[in-house]
């Protein structure tokens, strides 16, 4: 089974290679490294986001306020930095995903206390964390030099040779990769999704666990929220407006399967870094706008069905294998 | 005899006094505005102000609902009627429902006329549009061509392809285009009005056209992302962005240089332009109908077309200079 998802993995590396490829032939300075670097961080945001969302979903739940999560936690480091300039930037990055996170609960608590829907319960906290954006800020923005020059630089400060934005992003990916593989909480992600039942017989609370999920996920989206932030220099009540989608969208590409259960750190990663190459590229090879959109859906489509041949691949091994040891 | 006929006479030429004076009496013209509080109506008062100064005879009313409803203005409106004022002018929060109470104005001999933001042709005399289609798409490439003396390869950024109004300002931008040497459009890109869509969107245009000189951004979260993109590009001084965008938003990054100078409607022009509109239409001297030139003081003269409606003049252009100041006001 393992080798099936490795397997995945491949082919996604394999179609981006591909299509990198055949960006390079109509625009080669594309494949430069500094213009590769600029890709990969450019999906910075997008990967961190989509690393949240994959806990949630490997729980059989989904996200969808986690735009708004970003947005309302950018506003609250920005306008905290507008009123406070010499709060020091650290002091309000933490800020911001303690922010996440607590909205992250208030969406855990939904889903696992009150034991409802997530679809349902975060597509209503996404346009009321939107409202509260509007609510604190009156709806006016902050602007480039309303944010001091500090706040500002640090996604984009230089650590050999490669901007922190970048660096976050890696870090979060090992986090995760680690955290997922080794961790009892890690695998308890993928039992709860994987088969909730089972997962309480082995004594994982599957509410809990859920909770959990969305707790990482709010908190990602608050560290991602900053960075936003900081990287465009505004923060207003539609930032980020639809991102949520776009988040989606990297891990069903990546192989997260939406049943829960299914999904891996490197996959989630090439589902965005897949995006993010389309989204950088398309610009520079000058296609119609409305052609951008029905390609980015495409896609997304194709992933949608790969996965769930994928999946279907997965029954009747396990059935081959039962009828071999029976 | 004598006596009475000269008191008589004293008593007639005092009356007659009296009486000038009551006709002197100033002309009251409302300036009516979305809501309070917002710099930029504050600053159109500004520009009312100015003019009343200019006329002499004028006392400006400056009012509008705390928020930005058309019950408020409604209710401000009928308040303005109640006491007798000359000349409503009013930027509305809604086309359609102030018609009946700008009727009954209307009716009252009351003279209405709407800027910046439009009422319906039956409830105003004339509406005032801060500028037009072709003046902008003019001025947006103007911008441009003026930090370029020998030309070069320009870019569009716009939002949504499907935003009329963007559309019509690029059509406008490329019918003046013969008129600037040596500026070539090479694209235009649509960020769609989101901060990370026009920010990629810029860099693409970065990448793919190296001798890319400007950018020209008719919207204002465009002109924004596109500023940051080319400053974080290292691009600041080679590549000017510039377009529509509001002081406020955009001084960081005419600070920065990475945008040489936009243009936007300077609020106190409006303000000014619409005071002296009403103030001839109340004195007589000029009438609101299609065709006709009304004068704007300083501002110059504005035609009317056949819905009654006119452009007061080029869009404002904001740069290093005057940025700050206008950046506290909007």
């Amino acid at each position: 089974m393992k080798a099936l998802f490795r397997h995945r993995e491949l082919q996604l590396v394999a179609v981006i290679l591909v299509m990198v490829g055949l960006i390079a032939l109509r625009f080669p300075t594309f494949v430069a490294p500094a213009s590769l670097g600029n890709v990969f961080n450019d999906t910075s945001i997008l990967i961190i986001l989509a690393l949240g969302q994959m806990t949630v979903i490997l729980t059989k739940c989904v996200d969808l306020s986690t735009a708004a999560t970003l947005a309302l936690c950018g506003m609250v480091a920005a306008m905290l930095n507008n009123l406070y300039p010499d709060l020091p930037v650290l002091l309000l990055v933490l800020v911001a995903i303690l922010t996440g996170a607590l909205l992250g609960a208030i969406n855990g608590l939904m889903v696992w206390r009150l034991d409802m829907p997530p679809i349902v319960v975060t597509l209503g906290t996404m346009t009321i964390y939107r409202g509260i954006i509007f609510l604190i800020s009156g709806g006016k923005w902050i602007n480039a030099h309303e944010m001091t020059d500090s706040f500002k630089a640090v996604p984009r400060a230089d650590i050999a040779g490669i901007p922190v934005l970048s660096w976050l992003a890696l870090l979060v990916i090992a986090v995760m990769a680690v955290g997922l593989r080794r961790l009892r909480t890690g695998r308890a992600f993928y039992a709860v999704g994987g088969n909730p039942h089972a997962a309480v017989y082995t004594g994982i609370d599957v509410g809990y666990t859920r909770f959990l999920s969305f707790v990482i996920s709010g908190a990602l989206s608050g560290l991602a929220g900053y960075l936003w932030i900081a990287r465009y220099a505004v923060a207003y009540v539609d930032i980020a407006l639809g991102f949520e989608l776009d988040v989606v969208a990297a891990c069903v590409i990546g192989g997260v399967s939406i049943a829960g259960g299914i999904g891996t750190v490197y996959g989630a990663v090439l589902g965005a870094l897949f995006l993010g190459t389309i989204k950088n590229a398309l610009p520079v090879i000058n296609i119609s706008p409305f052609w951008q959109l029905a390609i980015s859906g495409s896609v997304i489509i194709l992933a949608v069905a790969f996965n769930a041949r994928a999946e279907r691949r997965k029954g009747r091994v396990i059935l081959k294998k039962a009828e071999v040891s029976a | 005899m004598g006596l009475l006929k000269k008191m008589l006479v004293m008593a007639a030429v005092s009356t007659a006094l009296v009486a000038n004076v009551a006709h002197a009496e100033n002309k009251k013209i409302a300036l009516v505005v979305k809501a309070l509080g917002i710099g930029f109506f504050d600053a159109a008062n500004k520009g009312a102000q100015e003019a009343a100064k200019e006329l002499g005879d004028v006392d400006i009313i400056y009012t509008g609902p705390t928020d930005t409803t058309a019950e408020g203005q409604i209710e401000v409106i009928n308040s303005l009627v109640a006491q007798k004022v000359d000349a409503i002018a009013i930027s509305a929060n809604d086309k359609d429902a102030l018609v009946p109470a700008l009727k009954k104005a209307m009716e009252r001999g009351i003279k209405v006329i709407s800027w910046d933001s439009g009422v319906a042709p039956e409830g105003r005399m004339m509406h005032l549009n801060p500028s037009s289609n072709p003046l902008i798409g003019n001025m947006c490439v103007k911008m441009a061509a003026d930090n370029l003396p020998e030309g070069g390869d320009v870019a569009i950024l716009s939002a949504a392809a499907t935003a009329t109004n963007q559309n019509t300002w690029i059509e406008e931008m490329k019918k003046v285009l013969p008129n600037y040497k040596g500026i070539n459009i090479v694209a235009t890109v649509y960020g769609d009005d989101k901060t990370d869509k026009s920010y990629t969107e810029a860099q693409g245009l970065m990448k793919a056209y190296p001798n890319l000189k400007a950018i020209i951004a008719p919207t204002s979260v465009g002109i924004v992302a596109a500023a940051q993109a080319v400053e974080d590009a290292g691009m600041t001084g080679k590549i000017n962005v510039t377009g529509l965008g509001l002081p406020s938003e955009m001084a960081g990054h005419v600070k920065s240089g990475a945008s040489k100078s936009f243009a936007i409607w300077n609020p106190i022009d409006l303000g000014y332009a619409a005071t002296m509109i009403s103030y001839n239409l109340v004195t007589g001297k000029e009438e609101a109908k299609p065709g006709a030139e009304l004068s704007m003081g300083r501002m110059g003269k504005v035609k009317l077309d056949d819905k009654n409606e006119g452009a007061m003049a080029d869009p404002f252009v904001y740069d290093a200079k005057n940025v700050e100041e206008f950046a506290k006001i909007f």
